[in-house]
């Protein structure tokens, strides 16, 4: 069974995001990107499922730039067997990156495609449900553990206070959120190998953003700490505070 | 193989930082506190293939050289973690693979490679020769197709965390040799069959390194566990030498860089009288002026490893790498300290500890006083100081 995996490349989380002169984009400078960290779920599910079957093969798929490519390596280096880079600047329109993946998902022949339950640099969850949409397949969302049978797969949804048990037929779209899939480290043999196996570039399709960021804003400053007072006279306020100011309790 | 082929080291570093994140500060602190030997990061590593970096592809390691592997052994330590633990399973083999035979390379390498047998400690120090090492007593004497050990080693690193151990041995006594450095003879020990001829005795250190006595009574070796020609293992071990301090320049870059990233960022957030620390230039100076030095070291060991996998002997290169990372770091290292005030003596900090780890490599592998009467003696052609 084939799974093919999309990932975004994106700021990696402990940076410090500075908006640029424009002000409605980040100023990329000093920025260091990883593989969104949803998206390694979904890559580790893939691996686990092919690995569990015993055959198939793993393709990551990404739409970007050329640093793209750098993502796409350490993929294959934690075990992917192929990727494609979708050549192009993606936009924060969800819909125009879902119709260019889709427009490369058409052909293939992958039983599942996987991507992470949202990417943590725009948090739009919109790209995956979308390409299901666009290929006409089912979709599960928030996956945190999957089964693969026979044309059918069987998923475990991360829902508010729970967990739902559904299944799809395949082929099948599915997100995947943090479960069961803690993402593997690569080795060194990984590493080396990853040089071996293929990375395929292609124009993406070109497709008008309908979508346009007007302008970004910084969450406003932390207030300075304040001390309530001492001791356990000091709780009923500090109560208080965190109920009525907060709203923290 | 090229750098090129090889990918960018920026590829490997982060794929050895994802490793190294699964064991956090509280890891080596649990460890520290218990000077327990931390295995299970050891394990990770092993399990994982960069021990082997340096391994021939032939033999089921990697085939990369010592920029690569200094890559893997700074990001280890710049991450926090203690690479002293296990890099000599990265380097000890080296005497093995230029100087033993297609027989010894064939029946040991793959195991190492596959981190089976665990070949990481190499006797050479003994009471009375640490840094002397003509002056190494213990006795390998030739009895038929075998020889049989007596003597006593110290400060054998990781002894009783290895299956293998390399031994240097005197095969010639001192007095009937032409030059102190003939007569002696490197061989490979298997501590699995060596029963209760040989006996190990921890020295407890406060740095976290493993360390031991060991003395030999009366050990058995086959003589097809020689490593290379009888007399010449001085030589041998020469060119392993200086692998080994550009490896370990590579640890104290990473600690230096460990430091360097602990402090600035402290004091970037750290707020004393109103303003974050590092706005003062009594913080922000020593913890630039430590970033500096690392970085110097850092190109001086890039140097030395490039010469090295090149196919060339740095002596001197190496040696420098070594001087010049060592000092770096423990100048970064009090840099951090004092960034840190009192929370840097707080162990949850983790800063308290590395300053311990980082503080060996002043001393080990070689004293930092000898590196210079190396570069007075062999570089600028003074008279020999010791």
């Amino acid at each position: 069974m084939n799974i093919t995996v999309c990932v975004k490349r994106v700021p990696d989380t402990e940076t410090r995001i500075r908006i640029a002169a424009s002000g409605n984009e980040i100023d990329e400078g000093g920025v260091k990107y990883v593989l969104s960290p949803y998206d390694e779920f979904a890559l580790e599910a893939a691996l686990q499922v092919v690995e569990e079957a015993g055959s198939g093969r793993v393709t990551v798929l990404s739409f970007g730039g050329d640093a793209t490519k750098e993502s796409l390596r350490s993929a294959l280096a934690l075990g992917a067997h192929e990727a494609v880079l979708l050549k192009g600047e993606p936009t924060m329109d969800g819909w125009a990156t879902a119709q260019v993946l889709a427009s490369e998902l058409e052909g293939d022949d992958a039983a599942l495609v996987l991507f992470g339950v949202k990417a943590v640099d725009d948090d739009q969850q919109q790209v995956g449900p979308m390409v299901a949409e666009l290929l006409g397949r089912p979709c599960a969302t928030a996956v945190a553990a999957m089964e693969v049978g026979d044309g059918v797969a069987t998923c475990w949804r991360t829902v508010e206070g729970g967990q739902e048990v559904v299944e799809i037929d395949l082929p099948a779209v599915a997100t995947v959120t943090k479960g069961k899939y803690e993402p593997r480290y690569a080795s060194l043999r990984g590493i080396m190998a990853a040089k071996r196996k293929p990375l395929r570039e292609k124009e993406a399709a070109v497709v008008e953003p309908g979508f346009v960021v007007e302008s970004l804003e910084y969450p406003p400053p932390r207030p300075e700490g304040r001390i309530v007072g001492e001791g356990p006279e000091a709780t009923a306020e500090l109560v208080r505070l965190l109920r009525e100011e907060a709203k923290a309790i | 193989m090229t750098q090129a082929e090889n990918g960018s080291p920026d590829e490997l570093a982060a794929a050895v930082r994802d490793l190294c994140s699964r064991f956090g500060e509280e890891y080596w602190r649990k460890a520290d506190e218990a000077r327990a030997y931390p295995e299970a990061f050891v394990a990770a590593l092993t399990e994982a293939g960069y021990l082997a970096c340096l391994i021939p592809e032939e033999y089921g390691g990697a085939g990369l050289g010592l920029a690569e592997a200094g890559t893997i052994l700074e990001e280890i330590n710049r991450t926090g973690a203690n690479a002293a633990a296990c890099h000599a399973q990265m380097y000890t083999m080296g005497t093995l693979l230029r100087h033993g035979s297609r027989e010894q390379k064939a029946r040991f390498l793959p195991g190492i490679a596959s981190g089976e047998l665990r070949l990481q400690a190499f006797a050479v120090t003994e009471p009375d020769a640490g840094s002397d090492t003509a002056r190494i007593r213990t006795f390998a004497e030739r009895r038929g197709d075998r020889y049989v050990v007596n003597g006593q080693k110290v400060f054998i690193s990781r002894v009783d965390h290895s299956d293998l151990m390399m031994l240097l041995a005197r095969t010639t006594p001192e007095a009937k040799v032409a030059k102190r450095t003939d007569g002696l003879s490197v061989f490979m020990v298997d501590l699995r069959e060596t029963g209760g001829s040989v006996r190990t005795r921890p020295v407890a250190t406060m740095i976290n390194h493993h360390t031991s006595e060991v003395f030999f009574d009366d050990l058995e070796l086959p003589a097809e566990n020689r490593i290379g020609e009888e007399g010449e293992g001085f030589r041998h071990i020469l060119s392993g030498m200086n692998a080994e301090r550009i490896l370990l320049a590579s640890e104290s870059v990473g600690d230096g860089l460990y430091f360097v990233d602990r402090a600035a960022a402290y004091a970037r957030e750290r707020r004393v009288f109103g303003r974050a620390i590092g706005k003062n230039q009594g913080v922000q100076f020593p913890i630039a002026d430590a970033y500096i030095d690392v970085c110097a070291a850092a190109a001086v060991r890039d140097r030395a490893a490039r010469l090295y996998d090149g196919g060339g002997s740095p002596g001197a290169e190496a040696n420098m790498a070594k001087y010049l990372a060592s000092r770096a770091a423990w100048k970064a290292a009090n840099a951090a300290m004092d960034a840190f005030g009192g929370w840097g003596m707080a162990s949850e900090y983790g800063i308290e500890r590395k300053f311990r780890e980082a503080r060996l490599y002043m001393v080990a592998p070689v004293a930092n006083n000898l590196v210079l009467g190396h570069i007075a003696q062999h570089v600028l052609k003074m008279p020999r100081s010791f």
